[in-house]
């Protein structure tokens, strides 16, 4: 028997669906008309005079003549944005798997400690993560302290507000993503599997690269996922650690919203935005959503 | 996987090292920022000496309080509302198949799929258009959208893990559905329906972009208060705050994941 | 026997619609007596679990009626039901105590405190857990959890128990107590128990009566005796015990009939009743222990085989008999004295038939 029936299902779910509906639903769709609007005079829009200038605007400008020049300024912006979230990506994994296979061969008890360990900064407030490191990487900061004090560097670090500050600050967002999902994989891993490939002759190297990373292959791919989509979408990093002067496409869709005022090209960037992300996630769940059951 | 670690065969090259680099990367930062929220000197990051007095002195900030109470009203309205949606959403969609349960399941994890941005600027101009007055309304509104993903989760994974057939017990021992869910589902669910409440509190006490957006004149939240201070310079003031932010996180989270644990 | 407790009228239960549908049950009727120990019997999926779900009122019933003492159920709730269930998984309430879950189901029907209190000494009495009112379910063993479970179903003093496989999760030791404790129960109650199992030898044990299922159908019901010893169906005879099966055509020979096997040997079946089943091909069945083997030549109207295998069992020796091409048999013979097995493998041997051993079957 199912705990409520279909009826009083429907009743229960509504409120929720109508919420996140209503208030998340329907913005996005009018974000995704205010896309296509025209700019206003004074910031705003026209409504009902449509227009696809913000789209066109993101690889071209006008010229004072009216005549269509490229503009790459916007397209450096997304390409940046890519840049930094792959190599955060490839961070997030050269860190993130050792740990998470380090994790699994933990007894247990102690395994739940370590992905607590792992997720609390997570739940931690984002500013404050990225304060810490601001007072870590700035001239005359902690680590700066250390390598003068060794005698490795002296003078400035110069690294705070460069992308290399920015990368370092997103790896350390979005690290708890890479290593939940390679460990629930490498957790449900047989370790007879294992011990199979080395009683066939596997040495430990072959065993890994045969054996264990093919088994969390699922794991990997969605923790890749789960982290590059969040990096895209990088807000708070950039603007602290990167001072502002390495905007990413976050930061130019607030920038819309705030002196730019351009309504309609913020909408644009973000409805391209989000498009992406879904895309990434539709193919994710076509691709790779049935590999776990697959694999067992 | 169930290994004997004493067992050299488990032992793989720079495993070890590489989990205790990725701890102390993960842990370094927070520790640092703990300490020198203690440091008593005036330039924030060289250690003379212990002092709580910047605590004071934040602890003593009007603006900062008053900034703390907007977080604090935000994040229980947002948290109380996105609980019950999120406790009767799950009730609806554990066991039992119905159609449009895709659609659903979608729809109520589409918060967590969309950028933060995207979600700011968009709720933005919808509540510009629809005449929502950009304040401490237009923030608990926004942040109860992705506080209710937060909340179902836990409550989502509690009813997916309990039997069936207690509540076809309760019925075969003469509980009508109603007595039912108070004398058995509702208190099998009670620690995750908590657990679920703690984390979309402390996610909307956290929250920056959306409030950042979506808030207007009067409703600076604390992290709105704190970006601003760090924007103008790293101060003893902003590492006192801060650390008081990660506090509170680091106890929610721990309480949270206490009561997930609470099993029968 | 007595008057009838549960009658099933032409039930039918289909899940899922189209082409999707599973019809778990197909048109069974069956009457319960009071008092009776009644066992549904059968292998995974062969709607006997249904079956008892739609008697407590979890599922509905896609055709036909259920009626308890004469009074349609269908529509009743399972909460307006006078019937309880064990349910395989016990489903004891984890955050009750044990005298909660006791008296739970006296609460719901507002019988006072007090009442409640002693119904629940008296049922922990019962079970022999009286000392285990105050622990939580968890802080029970299995075979422990199982009483209480039957003591929560029984404090209501139900009309019908219903028991879905409650013995499952038990090791075997523990398995063979409860049977001895479950068949205590049911007659130191008088409470008509209706109980589900895939053992056949736990239901052999238990039952006043079984009903053997498969695919939705009832195909017998009877006595344990009868449902061993008079199986109807081919199935019956090979799903409870060993059988051996001998498939040939019947034909009349002179003032009896016989079963001629493929390899064109002769099974008398004088005094056995053939149905229908002249000029037919038919399968008859014969319980290993019931045949009879003698020394090659001894017999005139047995059967002749080969010894292809003897396997020794202590308490009894199994031999594996070739007749033919296409016929095996399987003798079991008891081992009384110690003394060395009679026939060797590779020994010519007669078997013969008795006439009360043979059954008829319905492939």
């Amino acid at each position: 028997m199912e705990i409520f029936t279909r009826h009083k299902r429907f009743w229960l779910v509504a409120p929720a669906v109508i919420y996140i509906g209503f208030f998340m639903g329907l913005p996005l769709v009018q974000m995704a008309y205010v896309s296509i609007l025209e700019r206003g005079a004074n910031g705003g829009v026209n409504w009902g005079s449509f227009s696809f200038d913000s789209y066109i605007s993101f690889i071209f400008e006008r010229d004072l003549m009216d005549n269509l020049m490229v503009n790459t300024d916007y397209l450096q912006i997304f390409l940046r944005s890519f840049g930094l979230s792959a190599l955060t990506t490839v961070l997030a994994l050269i860190l993130g798997f050792p740990t998470a296979f380090y994790i699994a061969m933990q007894p247990q008890k102690r395994r739940n400690m370590f992905i607590f360990l792992v997720t609390i900064p997570f739940w931690t407030n984002i500013l404050v993560r990225n304060y810490a490191w601001m007072l870590l990487l700035r001239n005359g900061g902690l680590i700066d302290h250390f390598l003068a004090s060794v005698g490795i560097q002296t003078g400035g670090l110069d690294i705070l507000y460069t992308p290399y500050a920015v990368s370092i600050g997103l790896t350390y967002t979005y690290l708890p993503f890479m290593v939940l999902p390679i460990y629930a994989s490498l957790e449900k891993l047989d370790h007879r599997l294992i011990e199979a490939a080395f009683d066939l002759g596997a040495n430990k190297r072959k065993a890994m690269t045969r054996i264990i990373l093919p088994l969390a292959t699922p794991g990997i791919v969605a923790g890749a996922i789960l982290v590059f989509i969040p990096c895209l979408g990088a807000y708070v990093t950039p603007e602290l650690l990167g001072g502002g002067k390495f905007m990413m496409i976050s930061n130019l869709i607030g920038s819309q919203f705030g002196a730019a005022r351009n309504w309609p090209f913020g909408s644009a960037l973000g409805f391209v935005l989000l498009a992406m992300v879904l895309l990434a996630m539709l193919v994710y769940s076509l691709k790779f959503k049935k590999l776990p059951e697959d694999a067992s | 996987m169930k290994i004997d670690r004493a067992n050299p065969l488990w032992r793989f090259h720079g495993i070890t090292p590489m989990a205790i680099f990725f701890f102390a990367y993960l842990y370094l930062p927070i520790i640092v920022l703990l300490v020198l929220s203690f440091n008593e000197n005036r330039l924030a990051t060289i250690w003379t000496g212990f002092s709580t007095k910047w605590y004071s002195v934040v602890l003593g900030n009007d603006d900062m309080l008053r900034s703390a109470k907007n977080s604090l009203i935000i994040a229980l309205s947002s948290t109380i509302i996105a609980t019950i949606a999120a406790t009767l959403a799950a009730m609806g969609m554990a066991r039992g198949r119905f159609r449009g349960e895709g659609g659903v399941a979608a729809m109520l994890t589409l918060p967590l799929l969309v950028p933060e941005i995207v979600t700011a600027i968009a709720t933005l101009l919808f509540f510009i258009v629809i005449g929502v007055k950009l304040g401490l309304l237009s923030i608990i509104i926004a942040h109860t959208v992705f506080c209710i993903p937060f909340a179902y989760l836990p409550i989502r994974a509690r009813l997916d893990g309990m039997d069936p057939a207690l509540i076809e017990a309760a019925n075969d021992l003469y509980a009508n559905e109603w007595q039912a869910f108070k004398r058995i589902t509702f208190p099998l669910l009670w620690p995750g329906i908590l657990s679920g409440a703690m984390l979309s509190f402390i996610i909307s006490l956290d929250d920056f972009v959306i409030s950042y957006f979506v808030g207007g004149a009067g409703s600076t939240t604390l992290p709105i208060y704190i970006f601003g201070m760090i924007r103008i310079g790293i101060t003893p003031e902003v590492n006192a705050i801060s650390a008081l932010m990660l506090i509170i996180s680091i106890v929610f989270v721990s309480i949270s994941f206490l009561i997930d644990r609470v099993r029968y | 026997m007595s008057e009838v407790v549960i009658s099933a009228r032409s039930v039918s239960k289909r899940f899922g619609s189209g082409t999707h549908a599973v019809h778990a049950l197909d048109d069974v009727s069956v009457d319960i007596f009071q008092n009776e120990f009644f066992t549904m019997l059968g292998p995974s999926g062969c709607g006997k679990t249904t079956l008892l779900r739609l008697i407590g009122g979890f599922e509905q019933a896609t055709a036909g009626e259920i009626a308890l003492e004469g009074q349609v159920l269908n529509d009743l709730p399972p909460f307006k039901r006078p019937i309880n269930t064990v349910f395989q998984s016990y489903a004891l309430f984890p955050h009750l105590t044990v005298r909660q879950n006791i008296t739970f189901g006296l609460e719901m029907q507002n019988i006072s405190r007090p009442d409640a209190a002693k119904r629940a000494d008296e049922m922990l009495e019962l079970v022999r857990l009286s000392q285990f009112g105050d622990r939580q379910p968890s802080q029970l063993s299995g075979g422990q959890q199982q009483r209480i479970a039957l003591a929560r179903a029984l404090a209501p003093a139900p009309k019908v128990l219903l028991l879905d496989e409650p013995l499952s999760a038990l090791d075997l030791k523990l398995r063979k107590e409860m049977q001895i404790e479950l068949k205590r129960l049911q007659t130191e109650t008088g409470i008509t128990f209706v109980f589900v199992t895939h053992d056949q030898e736990e239901a052999l044990a238990m039952s006043d009566r079984i009903a053997v299922m498969k695919a939705g159908k009832i195909l017998q019901i009877g006595t344990p005796r009868d449902i061993y010893e008079t199986p109807t169906h081919r199935f019956v005879a090979d799903f409870i015990g060993d059988s051996n099966f001998l498939q040939g055509d019947i034909k009349q020979n002179g003032s009896h009939a016989v079963l001629t096997l493929p390899g064109g040997q002769n099974v008398s079946l004088a005094n056995v009743d053939t149905g229908t089943r002249l000029s037919q091909t038919a399968t008859i069945g014969i319980r290993p222990e019931r045949l009879m083997l003698h020394p090659a030549g001894t017999s005139d109207s047995a059967l002749r085989g080969k010894i292809a295998d003897v396997v020794y069992f202590g308490t009894d020796t199994t031999y594996h008999i070739a007749i033919d091409d296409q016929t095996a048999l399987l003798a079991r013979v008891q081992n009384r004295d110690g003394s060395t097995m009679a026939y060797a493998k590779g020994n010519d041997v007669d078997i013969s038939l008795p006439a009360g051993a043979i059954r008829v079957l319905v492939d």
